[in-house]
């Protein structure tokens, strides 16, 4: 198991033997210290800004955010460009469309990249670590090389502008067998093997030992799998022909190719977008950034 | 076969088939559809499909298209990466300070882009680049800049998809810096100390040397990603942008193949970009053995 650094910015406890203060050292510090912080809020306000102003403007009358001089803040708010993406542009559609696939792909993930990540971190078969390696070496190959034939293949399938056509590339990945795997491994043997002596089958022992203590990494899984899925553009842009089908990415740049000039309309959609995976990121971004550490640490 | 085998095999079956299906098995077919004139006629009937060699690739090669496709996507990844990871390298210095206060926060909110949705920062970014009413050139008409028409121009629409992906992706970069300068051991510092070196030089002589691994596969991650970008140039300039200054290989790859239905020739495409993502790895692995 890679070790997953813990992000608590801790202090470091690296300041034990210190030469003796100078005069004036406390006055560099103080100014040392206003120019870190003037700089972390610098950064912080460049990021946050246009994520604001998209939040901002959502609220904003038509017209509003492209009046002159610039307004940052509503001089009304409003939620009329919210009602006409729900009712007019039927955009809740595609919330559910994505929610759906997001979800769906979420449960198969775990599923499916649980048992194979297991299997391949605590059962003994032959030719397990040759397989593991080549599945690693398929992990460099870029995903659009896969999609031209991909799509031929779920043609021929009757799977285009199916919901199953999306999923396909979510259910079972390589990634998500190596981020089990590698949390697995670090399960002491002697909980499977005092299972195994209790008479528990190797399927039991997977279903009522090992996925129970591997909460962590399937709450990891869950996160990664939930924002991809929600996040991806390029494969339901290909996969997906009808309206009525599409996922909220594939909506959107729908319409901001034809609502160009209605800023506030397209900011409230892209509201819309961003806010289930932003929230779920505030909420779990503990388990979030951990996983991104394990995952990262390769080999 | 003991018992452990045979579950492992029921344990594997559902992700390797799907994998094997979905995922290997579609990689193999286009290498096949790489050397075939796979086009719209064959999608109707497959037999109009020939057998054509390196015609395709050869074609490539002759095509300005994609020479310019190529040079932007190379554009795009060697000026996005060093500016990624040198701001990214900045956050995590400051975000490490011991004077820094509220880090957790300072560290969420630089990371907070890194999980939004592209084709929704792009429509957000489409606004904040309009040369009219556009905030960057709001702001900048405050210190006196003239308007810049940032997604119109062809000068000016490569920087501005290069400044929305630094935006977008440093903070991930960040916190992988974070950990790597929490791992450089106490006592080195303390041993540079005691040489009498001061705070810059023990960064220069310290902190730099411990972090080159990170910098390899910071670079080389976002590197990776950034040679695939499509939804931002999609979104932000359709149809390639000004005189095509934003199209991109993989934007490439999407017009040949899915909107003309030349499959074979995006095929060729889409090898090009396997070929240029197996360099970026194979520098990684370069860089690791040189160390």
């Amino acid at each position: 198991m890679s070790k997953s650094p813990s992000l608590q910015v801790s202090e470091s406890p690296r300041s034990v033997p210190r030469t003796p203060r100078r005069l004036g050292d406390s006055t560099t510090r103080r100014l040392l210290s206003i120019l870190i912080h003037f700089l972390l809020i610098l950064g912080a306000i460049a990021t946050a800004i246009p994520l604001l102003w998209m939040l901002s403007a959502s609220f904003m009358p038509q017209g509003e955010a492209t009046s002159f001089p610039p307004r940052l803040l509503p001089s009304r708010f409003t939620l009329e460009h919210y009602g006409d993406l729900f009712t007019r542009l039927s955009l809740g559609r595609a919330f559910l469309n994505s929610l759906f696939v997001a979800l769906i792909a979420t449960l198969a993930s775990l599923l499916f990249n649980s048992m194979a990540g297991y299997a391949f971190a605590k059962l003994h078969f032959r030719g397990r670590a040759s397989l593991f390696a080549f599945l690693l070496a398929a992990l460099a190959i870029p995903a659009q090389v896969a999609m031209l034939p991909l799509f031929l293949l779920l043609k021929s399938l009757g799977l285009v502008n199916t919901y199953a056509g999306v999923l396909v590339p979510y259910v079972a990945t390589i990634y998500g067998m190596f981020l089990v795997r590698q949390f697995m491994v670090s399960i002491p043997d002697d909980l499977l093997a005092a299972a195994r002596v209790d008479g528990a089958s190797e399927l039991r022992i997977y279903w009522s030992v090992v996925l129970p203590v591997a909460r962590p990494v399937l709450a990891t899984l869950a996160i990664f799998t939930f924002m991809s899925a929600w996040n991806d553009f390029m494969w339901p842009l290909i996969i997906l022909t009808d309206d009525d089908k599409y996922t909220m990415p594939v909506a959107v740049a729908n319409l901001v190719g034809e609502h160009a000039l209605d800023l506030e309309l397209m900011m409230a959609s892209a509201v819309l977008t961003v806010i289930p995976v932003l929230t779920l990121f505030f909420v779990l971004q503990k388990q979030y950034i951990a996983g991104m550490m394990a995952g990262s640490v390769k080999g | 076969m003991s018992s452990q085998a045979r579950a492992a095999v029921a344990l594997l079956f559902p992700a390797l088939l799907m994998i094997s299906v979905f995922y290997l098995l579609p990689v193999a077919g286009a290498v096949v559809l790489s050397v075939t004139d796979f086009d719209i006629y064959s999608i109707g009937d497959a037999s109009n499909t020939r057998f054509v060699g390196a015609a395709n690739y050869g074609a490539l090669l002759e095509s300005p298209l994609f020479w310019k496709a190529l040079t932007n996507t190379l554009y795009f990844s060697l000026v996005a990466v060093p500016l990624t990871v040198l701001i990214a390298l900045g956050a995590a210095l400051l975000l490490n300070a011991k004077l820094a206060r509220f880090k957790a926060l300072f560290r969420t909110i630089y990371f907070a882009p890194v999980v939004t949705t592209i084709v929704a920062v792009a429509v957000v970014f489409r606004y904040v680049y309009h040369a009219r009413v556009g905030l960057l050139n709001q702001l900048l008409d405050l210190i006196g800049i003239a308007p810049i028409d940032w997604l119109g121009d062809a000068r000016w629409a490569m920087p501005a998809l290069i400044l929305l992906a630094v935006w977008r992706n440093f903070g991930y970069a960040a916190v992988i810096f974070l950990a790597g300068l929490q791992n450089v051991p106490d006592s080195l510092y303390e041993a540079a100390r005691i040489d009498g070196a001061g705070p810059l030089r023990q960064f220069w002589h310290v902190t730099l040397p411990e972090l080159t691994p990170t910098f390899v596969f910071v670079g080389v991650i976002t590197g990776i990603g950034f040679l695939q970008i499509f939804a931002e140039p999609y979104v932000m300039t359709p149809d390639g942008g000004p005189l095509n200054a934003t199209l991109t290989i993989v934007m490439l790859m999407y017009r040949e193949g899915f909107r003309w239905w030349n499959m074979g020739y995006a095929a060729a495409v889409a090898f090009v970009l396997f070929a240029l993502v197996m360099l970026a790895t194979a520098l990684q692995a370069f860089m690791r053995r040189a160390r």
